[in-house]
């Protein structure tokens, strides 16, 4: 059965059981919180050392949290239901950017990803990673659950549609993390096994294809993923010199600023994508077992928040976001660790850079305002 | 209904959530495991790379040990010299760069023959020099345009630098860029941060002792290679200074005095072999092997007709000629052929029993009757040839070889040349042919087979004057570490040639006394108050006089003409000096060479004319 706006609307006003207390009146959620702001402190501490004990990093880095606490908090304010009002609007909007974007976009790095709208510069993709997953949680909820063939199809296409847009630009971890969203909340709404299968064969199928439209610097990280030692100076380099930072680092770790492969530029990109690998040679095995708690910690929240949430869309919304962001954290990690290809995916709230923080904390904006904003089930 | 809809998807999701969770679970898990194993399990491995990457051993090269003459002036020192370098790999496109380059500071093409040259043997991230010796300036000029040469550095090193050039060549050879040939020869380990090498000279057979060795520097290096500290030093052993023998105000007297002539003179000491003076004229200038010559100036120095490049001293082989009569005439007394009042006719020939041909000397009218002091006196061949045919090339053979004839010497100098004392063996062996009596006549009066080297001729001659105590000559006095003061002698090598009678020895003394000091001696224009000199002249024929013929000086070109040689040592009561002169094409002993000797006696003997 489906439901309209204003049914739920009128469903949500502010719970007076519940206690109230300034966490209550901002639609703050502590755990999450306390989560967020010890990960991000940690991240500084780690970011201190990656940029070479750059102040001025540590400073505009502190500003962007900042920055992205505000937009979360702010984020945590807006009703679940004014979410779900919007999410066609954010996904066409977010859709027909990603068009401009193609057509009068910066290119930066050999990608075309930035759209400047005159008084800012936007990269639209981040966007579509919050739109995708509204989209298509706005569009399953519409009916009952599991999703039907003919839903399950447009739920495709309008996952399918913007992955493609910014395969092209080409960001390939964009794209990565948008089908992921997207995916998640599919997985999420039920859909069989038996469909979940077919798809790993298709995908299988499908990599002589993919490997014919991938670019060849693309094809060219695949193959360094599958042989780093192939190319020891070019291409290689990255993933091999991370994995010495990682072994060297062993149990305890060199020491907060004594990594030498951090220190002595061995290790490249290290205050952005190969933060990791920072970490994992001055904090040794112990440091990454507490970041990787601390993650779990988030991403359990985010689940139990998920579970918790009292209709379809929230609770898909709340599940895919909080998958989304392990997948961050996995494809990372895993890149670092030679586990997968280079992929350009920073380590979430960590890694240098302000772009996808932002889009990462208003998700957990949306985790906050979909715990808060809980009304009342009639018993 | 509603409700029952909304709890039935919300166990679904429930199970979904779960099994969500339980997949990132396990992809931790998954990442933990790699964590462990990179950390973990291969951890000394991956501390090794990282050490590996870190470290870098670097060589300290040691400072070449100097050179002093007997005086303690500085014959070869170390000089901070600036070369520009460039290392290839730093540099995206090299001869773009040169060309840069070339309009900020000049670049020769002999600069870049040597360039491309080096760059060949040297690893890519190895730096090569394409300027050295830069001026201040030019290091200047540079310096405000660096930012543009990425891969283009200035470097100080330390150079070899000869200050009395061309005086010292054939004695101290030169130092030159390690070849791959050196790198055969060497402990290359402990050369790693040395760039040059000793090529000939006190330079090569003391290399060992004037490099000293190698330090070593752990650096810890950053991923560009600058370094960023050091973590541990063995500091460079530096080498070991040399003292020559060899009396630099006396080479210069010795070279002046040949002026434009080509030729050599040894001065020795007869009390210890050294080597007081060494000269091959014409020389040339070692400064300039050390920067590496390019290849035109090479030619030039090659293809000159004077061979600058031929150490006359050491490697020249002349006939001795007349120099070798006190030694056939002592071989004769010692052996009993002859006594010291023994006298031969000399009618202006000779002719063996039975032979038509007449074996003819220098003075065409004759001598007259002549003894052995005469003979030597007035170098009179007929009496030698005669004495040479009684004694036999076999006797002959085996007393020369006493005063070193016919072997290297043994001084401490490479590419010595042996000289050649002819015997029945060798010319069986080389030759393959019988030893003819006539030759042995010839070998009496130093000509035919007979070479020996200038070296030579001035160690026998030394040890005549040191009554046969025959010292191996020597360059290098003593050897002093810097760091400790500690003094290392070279200790002499001497063999003793046996005495029958010690009176042969001095009559044949006093005929090379009579040959300065006698009315009719050929050397007696050289004869001087102030101390007494014994020396014998000599003439070497380059060209061969038919047997109806005659030599005319005029007539014949220049090289050609005869070369003049004289040995002689003084003073006689106390001999401190013994030498030997030869020069090329300048005809009579007596008129050339014996002058050359003299003023070199005068500046050794004599206190100098300023103090």
């Amino acid at each position: 059965m489906s439901y309209s706006p204003r049914q739920l609307g009128d469903l949500t006003p502010s719970n007076p059981n519940r206690r109230q207390g300034l966490l209550a009146v901002f639609h703050i959620d502590l755990p999450l919180l306390a989560g967020l702001l010890l990960l991000c402190g940690y991240g500084l501490i780690i970011l201190y050392s990656a940029s070479g004990e750059n102040l001025d990093q540590l400073e505009r880095q502190a500003i962007r949290l900042t920055l992205a606490f505000v937009v979360m908090l702010a984020v945590a304010q807006i009703n679940p239901i004014t979410l779900w009002r919007w999410s066609p609007w954010l996904y066409i909007v977010g859709l027909a950017m990603l068009v401009a974007v193609l057509v009068f976009g910066e290119i930066g790095k050999g990608a075309q990803r930035w759209l400047d709208l005159g008084f800012i510069r936007f990269q639209p993709s981040e966007m579509v990673k919050l739109a995708v997953p509204l989209m298509i949680a706005w569009y399953l909820a519409e009916a009952r659950l599991p999703p039907n063939w003919r839903r399950l199809t447009m739920a495709a296409i309008m996952i399918i549609v913007p992955v493609l847009l910014i395969a092209k630009q080409p960001d390939l971890g964009t794209a990565l993390l948008v089908a992921s969203a997207g995916v998640f909340v599919l997985f999420l709404a039920g859909i069989s096994w038996r469909l979940i299968g077919g798809l790993f064969v298709a995908g299988a199928a499908a990599a002589p294809v993919v490997w014919y439209l991938m670019r060849d610097y693309q094809r060219q990280r695949v193959l360094t993923f599958l042989d780093p030692e192939n190319d020891p100076l070019g291409a290689g380099y990255h993933i091999i010199q991370s994995k010495i930072a990682i072994g060297s680092g062993g149990l305890y770790g060199k020491g907060w600023l004594n990594g030498t492969q951090s220190q002595l530029d061995f290790l490249p990109e290290r205050h952005t994508d190969f933060i990791f690998a920072v970490l994992s040679e001055e904090f040794g095995l112990v440091g990454v077992l507490v970041l990787l708690a601390l993650y779990l910690f988030i991403i359990g929240r985010g689940l139990y928040i998920a579970t918790r949430a009292q209709d379809t869309f929230t609770r898909l919304l709340a599940g895919a976001l909080t998958l989304v962001f392990f997948v961050y954290l996995f494809v990372n990690t895993g890149m670092v660790t030679g586990l997968l290809p280079v992929v350009g995916v920073p380590l979430p709230l960590v890694s240098y850079g302000g772009t996808s923080l932002v889009t990462l904390m208003a998700g957990f904006g949306m985790l906050m305002s979909i715990h808060t904003h809980r009304r009342l089930l009639p018993t | 209904m509603q409700l029952k809809d909304t709890i039935r998807e919300s166990q679904a999701f429930l199970s979904r959530t779960i099994v969500a969770g339980f997949l990132v679970l396990i992809a931790v898990a998954l990442l933990s495991w790699r964590m462990m194993q990179l950390q973990i399990i291969n951890h000394e491995h991956f501390t090794t790379l990282s050490q590996e990457n870190r470290v870098k051993v670097l060589p300290l090269p040691p400072t070449r040990g100097l050179i002093y003459d007997r005086k303690g002036v500085l014959l070869a020192q170390n000089r901070p010299a600036y070369s520009l370098e460039i290392t290839p790999e730093q540099v995206d496109d090299v001869d773009q760069t040169l060309n840069d380059l070339s309009s900020i500071i000049a670049i020769g093409e002999e600069d870049l023959e040597r360039f491309w040259q080096l760059r060949k043997r040297k690893r890519r991230f190895d730096s090569v020099p394409i300027r050295v010796n830069l001026s201040p300036d030019e290091a200047a000029q540079f310096a405000v345009h660096r930012h543009r040469f990425p891969g283009v550095d200035i470097k100080t090193q330390l150079l070899r630098h000869y200050p009395h050039d061309v005086k010292t060549t054939h004695v101290l050879g030169y130092v030159g860029r390690v070849s791959q040939r050196d790198m055969e020869q060497i402990d290359v380990s402990n050369y790693a941060g040395t760039s040059h090498i000793g090529k000939n000279g006190v330079e090569k057979t003391y290399e060992s002792a004037l490099h000293g060795e190698v330090g070593l520097e752990q650096v810890e290096v950053n991923a560009t290679g600058r370094r960023v500290r050091t973590l541990a030093q063995t500091p460079p052993k530096p080498g070991v200074d040399l003292h020559l023998h060899l009396d630099i105000a006396l080479q210069e007297v010795a070279m002046r005095a040949f002026g434009e002539h080509n030729g050599a003179a040894v001065a020795i000491n007869p009390k210890n072999g050294g080597i007081l003076a060494f000269v091959s004229q014409p020389g040339y200038d070692p400064n300039l092997f050390v920067e590496g010559i390019s290849s035109k100036r090479y030619a030039e120095l090659q293809q000159n007709d004077n061979r600058p490049l031929y150490n006359r001293a050491l490697r020249g082989q002349y006939p001795p000629g007349s120099t070798v009569k006190p030694f056939v005439g002592l071989a004769g007394l010692e052996r009993r052929i002859i006594n010291y009042d023994t006298s031969v006719y000399c009618p202006g020939f000779y002719q063996l029993p039975g032979n038509t041909h007449r074996y003819r000397d220098w003075k065409k009218t004759g001598h007259g009757p002549m003894d052995l002091n005469a003979s030597i006196v007035q170098s009179c061949d007929v009496f030698f040839y005669k004495l040479a045919h009684d004694l036999g090339v076999d006797q002959l053979n085996e007393y020369l070889a006493h005063f070193g004839f016919g072997s290297r010497t043994g001084i401490d100098l490479t590419g010595e040349s042996a000289g050649l004392l002819p015997s029945r063996d060798w010319k069986r062996r080389a030759r393959r042919q019988p030893w003819y009596p006539g030759e042995t006549l010839i070998m009496g009066i130093g000509q035919g087979y007979y070479l020996s080297t200038p070296l030579q001729l001035a160690a026998a001659t030394a040890a005549i004057a040191n009554n046969g105590t025959f010292y191996t000559p020597r360059v290098v006095d003593y050897l002093r570490s810097r760091d400790s003061g500690e003094i290392n002698p070279i200790p002499p090598r001497v063999h003793t040639i046996p005495i029958e009678q010690q009176q042969n020895w001095d009559d044949v003394r006093d005929a090379m006394v009579d040959v300065v000091e006698g009315p009719r001696g050929t050397a007696k224009r050289i004869r001087t108050e102030q101390y007494r000199i014994a020396g014998k002249t000599g003439t070497a024929q380059v060209f061969t006089v038919a047997q109806d013929e005659e030599y005319d000086e005029d007539a014949i070109d220049k090289k050609l003409r005869d070369h003049a040689l004289f040995v002689a040592y003084a003073p006689i009561e106390d001999p401190q000096i013994a030498i030997a002169i030869i020069v090329e094409n300048g005809g009579h002993g007596s008129s050339v060479a014996a002058p050359i000797a003299r003023e070199i006696m005068d500046a050794y003997l004599l206190p100098d004319d300023d103090t």
